[in-house]
């Protein structure tokens, strides 16, 4: 299963930090049946706004609707809807995996081949927590082969994403 | 310099709603807003003590509408708030500036299902333009001068402000701070646009230069940016036929040759038809609502669109335009004459008097037409509204509620003068011209106002009559008693094959004239179509109180023309007197443009064998 489908939609939003925001932008969007797939949010490196990425699945007529209704939000400053052939995106996944005497040099490999740390480890138990960041499908690949040992529990933190350098996206701005 | 004023917060809130000049606050008190009624014993404000607060919000929309000015209501929490949800909801689809306070329950209450307690700024989050939930005293002035800026720029709308009330508090220190106007709202995220590009108005004029069939559909934009004088400017430099939206009656003189009346569900035939057989339609301030268009993809089938709205949204959101304007559209008008100048025009424009022809051919043989009452018959909505309209002065507002008397209204009124016509048009709610009437009153007072009230609907909201007489706000109140809720029993009869369900009212109960002398009213009734006229003048005359006339009305008169849900404008019906003429005209158009069609097949056919026997 792919979780990370190439159609759909990555906006990226410049957002006023105030109480709520993360209300307004979701209601909007929920309001309309859509459903959100992925949404990461959090403070810029000016205290005063956050930025928030949201991946929607939503045919383009309706996408651009959403965005100009979005963009009329008084709290939201700016919003880029990136294609992901324009867009540097990564995630995070945090992943409680169990394994065997038996299996563990063959995680241990599968490990090294992505960028994983293991972040506790239960030799006792038979268990470890490992965190991997990278791109949603690679992301995704990842789960698929961590599977084969055993996730006992798994949390990603959605995408987050900025346009690629260099690279024009489409942008609204309020100013 | 003087020292800085030590407030609380509900002194502030009094302060800042005086900085902003505000004349009226239409409310209604309670606890978590007590606080603040204190103060205002002491304000130059004018409060305006509503018997609902779904009143307060009407009475503020209202205001605005006739005014051009923020309507401002204010009211507890809790049940108040759920109260005026409805008000909120209508000035948020028909763009009514209006700031709304409410209060709410201490912040350390907050949450915890306290008395009173509900989620006001979660409720009214899609149905405001912006609300806001304060948390610090000294917040207030701030938001406040936000709340107006955001209320009356850009799109209009409702705004609402959340106020605690431990921050109103005379009793709590924290409530207490050194007051400050902040002369600028600081809103990163809000910049309307109000001038359009070069560009942009440079094809749009071009395509008006070319149009051999243009119509002018104008929307309540155009009186929101107060532009119907630059209206009237560009339509009579190309000499564009005009059609006016519900809620832009009266943005364009009814009376002009210009002006076709208004398009959609109940418009007039050939406003309707223009639409649909225009090669372009220019938007000004529309937004092309369902009951506009009728069935989207048969709208205007044949028509280059250029539309003008404040808020890019709308662009494309209904219908994909050639030409995107966005800006407000009193300026963008003005920008048009100009370019239209630049260009050459009027001078190089296409002839458009067969399109003028053609238009004033529909007029003659489909105007508005009704019977008149047969001997013994109840009075005739539309005769009503016509001795209204002809025995009032030129500039009376008109509101009116939501129903068969509000089609006939919009249709029978004629109107010449902006902001002379106060409706809702988005929401449709029913209980909205007693208030609204109030508002337009109170802002206008040497005005007279009418509020074209039905049955149904005075019973929703009758007892701001007692608002009305109390603060000697005389509005006059026509109540078009047809004992039934007419334009549900219209649809009964024409789509649910006369099977009619819960429309019936009752003629004598509740006993109207009895009940408006109750709340302070001077009362009339006519049943008799020769003393109409007479009562009118007689209610006219009144000006010491408010006036009620209840005019009964046939049970079974139906509103014409007709496009019905989701059908296509080119299906409209018209009045049944008419209805032959137009149905042997459609047949005919149908048969010619069968034969063309056929005509072009064989040619079609005949291509196609070349190709195979090439
Ligand atoms: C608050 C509200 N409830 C219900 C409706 C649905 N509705 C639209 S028109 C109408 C009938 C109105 O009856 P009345 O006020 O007597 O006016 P008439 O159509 O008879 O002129 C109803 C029930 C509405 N528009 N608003």
């Amino acid at each position: 299963m792919n979780r990370t489908d190439l159609q759909h939609h990555t906006l990226i939003l410049l957002v006023e930090n105030r109480a709520g925001v993360l209300a307004r932008v979701t209601d909007l969007i929920a309001r309309r049946g859509y459903n959100i797939i992925s949404l990461a949010v959090a403070p810029t490196n000016d205290e005063r706004f956050s930025r928030i990425t949201i991946v929607v699945n939503v045919d383009l007529a309706p996408m651009e609707q959403i965005v100009k209704q979005l963009f009329k939000l008084i709290n939201v400053i700016e919003i880029a809807e990136v294609p992901a052939s324009d867009a540097v995106s990564r995630e995070l996944m945090l992943a409680k995996v169990s394994f065997t005497a038996d299996n563990l040099s063959d995680l241990e490999s599968v490990m090294a081949g992505a960028s994983v740390h293991v972040l506790e480890l239960e030799r006792s138990k038979d268990r470890l927590i490992l965190s991997a960041g990278g791109s949603s499908a690679n992301i995704d690949e990842l789960e698929d082969q961590l599977g084969v040992f055993g996730i006992m529990d798994v949390q990603r933190t959605g995408q987050i994403a900025l346009p690629q350098l260099g690279h024009s996206v489409p942008i609204m701005r309020a100013r | 310099m003087t020292a800085p004023e030590r407030l609380n917060g509900a002194q502030a809130l009094i302060k800042s709603l005086e900085l902003e000049g505000v004349e009226v606050v239409f409310g209604y008190p309670g606890g978590a807003i007590l606080p603040v009624y204190d103060p205002l014993i002491d304000a130059k404000l004018r409060h305006v003590l509503v018997r609902h607060e779904q009143g307060a919000g009407h009475m503020a929309e209202g205001y605005a509408h006739a005014t051009g000015k923020p309507g401002v209501c204010m009211v507890t929490s809790g049940p108040a708030a759920t109260n005026i949800v409805t008000p909120l909801a209508d000035a948020m689809l028909d763009s009514v500036p209006m700031v709304c306070i409410t209060g709410q329950v201490s912040l350390s209450a907050i949450g915890t299902d306290a008395f009173q307690e509900c989620d006001t700024t979660g409720i009214t989050r899609s149905i405001t333009k912006h609300n806001y939930l304060v948390t610090r005293a000294e917040d207030i002035p701030g938001v406040i001068r936000e709340a107006f800026h955001l209320a009356t720029t850009g799109r209009p709308g409702p705004v609402l402000v959340d106020i605690p009330k431990n921050l109103v508090d005379a009793n709590n220190p924290e409530a207490y701070f050194d007051f400050v106007w902040p002369e600028v709202p600081e809103l990163p995220g809000y910049n309307p646009i109000l001038t359009p590009g070069d560009e942009v108005i440079a094809d749009a004029v071009t395509l008006m230069l070319q149009a051999e069939r243009p119509v002018l559909y104008v929307g309540g934009g155009v009186l929101k940016a107060r532009g119907a004088a630059v209206l009237l400017e560009l339509a009579e430099l190309l000499s564009m036929p005009v059609v006016t939206t519900l809620m832009a009656r009266g943005a364009f003189p009814d009376s002009h040759e210009l002006c076709l009346g208004m398009p959609g569900m109940h418009g007039q035939f050939t406003a309707i038809n223009a639409i649909q057989e225009s090669d372009l339609l220019i938007a000004m301030g529309s937004r092309f609502d369902d009951r506009v268009t009728g069935k989207v993809s048969t709208f205007a089938p044949h028509a280059k669109v250029i539309h003008v709205d404040i808020d890019p949204a709308e662009h494309g959101k209904v219908r994909v335009p050639q030409v995107a304007v966005a800006g407000d559209c009193r300026i963008s008008m003005e920008l048009m004459i100009k370019e239209i100048a630049k260009q050459g025009g009027p001078e190089n424009q296409v002839d458009i008097t067969p399109w003028r022809q053609q238009v004033s051919g529909w007029q003659e043989k489909y105007p508005l037409t009704y019977q008149q009452s047969k001997a013994g018959e109840l009075l005739k909505p539309q005769h009503v509204i016509e001795r209204l309209r002809d025995l009032s002065p030129e500039d009376t507002i008109v509101c009116s509620g939501v129903g068969q008397h509000q089609m006939f209204t919009s249709q029978y009124w004629k109107f010449d003068h902006p902001y002379t016509w106060i409706n809702s048009g988005g929401l449709g709610t029913m209980g909205f011209s007693i208030p609204a009437a109030i508002g337009a009153k109170a802002g206008m007072p040497n005005r007279m106002v009418w509020a074209v009230d039905g049955d149904g609907c005075f019973q929703m909201t009758a007892q701001e009559l007692i608002t009305a007489a109390i603060e000697k706000i005389p509005i006059k109140v026509a109540l078009m008693n047809n004992s039934n809720l007419g334009m549900v029993r219209q649809w009964q009869e024409m789509f649910y094959g006369e099977r009619f369900s819960e429309i019936h009212l009752g003629r004598d109960l509740p006993n109207y004239v009895m009940w408006a002398e109750s709340m302070g009213c001077a009362a009339f009734r006519v049943d008799d179509p020769s003393e109409l006229d007479e009562v009118i003048e007689a209610a006219n005359a009144i000006n010491d109180r408010p006036v009620v006339v209840e005019f009964r009305c046939v049970e079974d008169e139906n509103v014409f023309p007709m496009v019905s849900a989701g059908a296509s404008n080119s299906d409209a019906l018209v009045d049944p007197s008419q209805q032959a003429m137009l149905d042997a005209e459609r047949a005919a158009k149908a048969e010619s443009s069968r034969q063309t069609a056929s005509a072009s097949a064989d040619s079609v056919l005949a291509d196609s064998n070349e190709g195979v026997s090439s």
